[in-house]
């Protein structure tokens, strides 16, 4: 009966996962190899084995690869400024919108479903729109902070390099907070109201029930929504690719892997900016989940 | 007093929080109904009702042929994800065998996988399967990011669903595909639909593998087409154009999440805090 319901399993499982090997580990597997090789995008049967040399190399005097690429150092250098001061903006700013939200009044349904808004447009409308907003000659940011005397002359807000990746920040931020507050929002409404009753009884400052209660109460839920943001802005590639493309200030690993394998067709050096992607991302994770002790588990029946 | 100031005070918070969160769509469809010189005027309300930004994407563009291609390829990723993630939920959530635990881990794994550490690999799959500037790759390649999470949140759905219904139905005979798709299916109809909309948004969004795995416009969904509309030169963009294409494709997007919303909202949680 045991040894059937097992077969039966397998047999249930079997279209998912030939699927995720045929897409996912298949792929990855690949990439990693084609990162071995000086295979192009023309023609990627026909390719010789080259070793670390995409990665590293020493010819006449002089180091190659993405390891000894300055590219590769900004774009690692921006995909880690970008990561962390988007999700850092996003989780401060989550969770006051989830504590506003946690207050019942009237129209808190209603600000509930404006902040789905931002996050159901799709990324590319969402650069789109801001790309136009944030223009320097017609935009209306420039004209609106122009009017109330915050600026004196219009700013290039995508165009000056050292206001790009603010920019860049910020469109995330107005794109990407609502996930972290509604996350922030549900954990919220599962503390137990008698933890405030007995802090109000006892005269606690309402500061400090925020810190003792209800921050350490509902942080287990904001460490995983944390997670899955980190991993989202790690490979952040649509909202720079559209605004500002593949600029020394704002360039990303996402962007400059993309540019070599199909802009250059190197799918070798591409794949090796990719695989390197990769391990930085799970290195990343491995060490977060680690030190947050997130528990993805659950038991099982 | 103290009251009055409270409640100005949440007043003003949430009509700021409302404006930063709303204002770049009500600008982009003001933008949209403007035309001419009225375009690089900057306002603040609708001076203009002009519909011609529309007519021209319609007409110039070939939009109407991406919407159908995002249509498609996005049903068609839903229907697929849910067929087989309902299945492997039931594997993983009903039967206890060696090796679930490290298949759920793995399957969670292969969500974390950046879509660009994939790329040159699913280039090479997709061209060998004969899939390269198709629907079909593309619907195809969004397994990847759609089926991790599908899986996931169905398996805690699943695991939740009462032991007495499947006993019952065991001892009257019913095979294990019967018990899924009529018994189970039914009961997991919200968990389906939240999953399915989540699964829906992302096919609809997704811009990296659209972008590289299609070649002719014909074969582009709406994203692409988006970022791809071009002016004469790189400073004369067609902003009319370009925001009348951003509110068709977001609308309907915003008309469903309200309409799903607690559904929405109780996937977002499962997959992310109950999971």
């Amino acid at each position: 009966m045991a040894a059937q319901r097992t077969r039966t399993a397998w047999l249930f499982l079997a279209p998912m996962l030939i699927m995720l090997a045929v897409v996912a580990v298949w792929p990855l597997a690949r990439t990693l190899y084609f990162s071995l090789t000086n295979a192009t995008l023309v023609d990627m049967s026909n390719y010789r084995f080259v070793g670390l040399s995409n990665y590293i190399t020493y010819d006449n005097g002089r180091w190659y690869g993405v390891l000894t690429d300055p590219q590769w150092l900004t774009a690692l250098r921006n995909t880690l400024v970008f990561a962390f001061i988007s999700v850092t903006l996003e989780t401060v700013l989550g969770v006051l919108i989830a504590l506003l939200l946690n207050i019942s009044f009237l129209g808190r349904g209603l600000m509930r479903a404006a902040m789905l808004v931002p996050w159901a447009i799709p990324t590319v409308v969402s650069a789109k729109m801001w790309g136009w907003m944030l223009n320097d000659q017609f935009g209306v940011i420039n004209d609106a902070l122009l009017r109330i005397g915050f600026i004196s002359e219009p700013v290039a807000w995508l165009a000056d390099p050292s206001l790009s990746m603010a920019s860049i920040i910020i469109v995330d931020v107005w794109k990407t907070t609502p996930f972290v507050a509604l996350l922030a929002l549900a954990a919220l409404q599962m503390v137990p109201k008698d933890c405030y009753e007995a802090a109000r009884v006892d005269g606690i400052h309402p500061l400090k029930q925020l810190f003792r209660i209800t921050l350490p109460l509902i942080a287990p839920a904001l460490a995983v929504a944390v997670i899955f943001r980190l991993l989202d802005a790690m490979r952040m590639f649509d909202l720079v690719y559209i605004l500002t493309g593949a600029t020394d200030a704002t360039m990303t690993l996402s962007v400059l892997a993309q540019r070599e394998l199909v802009g250059f067709q190197d799918v070798g050096y591409g794949s090796a900016v990719s695989t390197l992607v990769f391990f930085i991302i799970a290195l990343l994770t491995a060490v977060y989940l680690m030190a947050m002790r997130v528990d993805f588990g659950g038991k099982p029946k | 007093m103290k009251r009055l100031i409270n409640g100005a005070a949440l007043i003003l918070a949430c009509a700021t929080l409302a404006t930063f969160l709303l204002f770049p769509l009500y600008y982009a469809m003001i933008t949209s109904l403007k035309s001419g010189a009225e375009l690089f005027r900057v306002t603040y309300w609708p001076t203009e009702f002009d519909f011609t930004n529309y007519l021209r994407i319609w007409k110039e563009q070939q939009f109407a042929r991406n919407i159908l291609n995002s249509v498609i390829v996005a049903t068609s990723v839903v229907a697929l994800s849910l067929a087989l993630a309902l299945t492997a939920a039931y594997a993983l959530g009903r039967v206890q065998f060696a090796g679930r635990r490290m298949l759920l881990y793995s399957i969670l794994a292969i969500s974390m996988f950046p879509q660009i550490a994939v790329l040159s690999g699913l280039f090479e799959v997709i061209r060998v399967l004969g899939l390269y500037n198709s629907l079909a790759g593309l619907i195809f390649s969004y397994m990847i990011f759609t089926l991790p999470f599908t899986v996931w949140v169905l398996t805690t759905f699943m695991r939740d669903l009462p032991v007495e219904i499947e006993e019952a139905a065991i001892l009257d005979g019913l095979s294990p595909f019967v018990i899924v798709t009529q018994i189970f299916m039914p009961l997991m109809a919200p968990a389906m639909a939240a999953t399915g909309l989540l699964a829906f948004i992302a096919a609809w969004n997704e811009f990296l593998f659209a972008l590289t795995f299609t070649l002719s416009n014909e074969q582009r969904t709406v994203p692409v087409a988006i970022a791809l509309i071009t002016g004469a030169s790189e400073y004369e963009l067609p902003w009319g154009n370009i925001m009348a294409a951003s509110v068709i494709v977001t609308l309907p997007l915003i008309a469903l999440v309200l309409i799903f919303q607690r559904h929405l909202v109780a996937g977002l949680t499962a997959g992310a805090v109950k999971g």
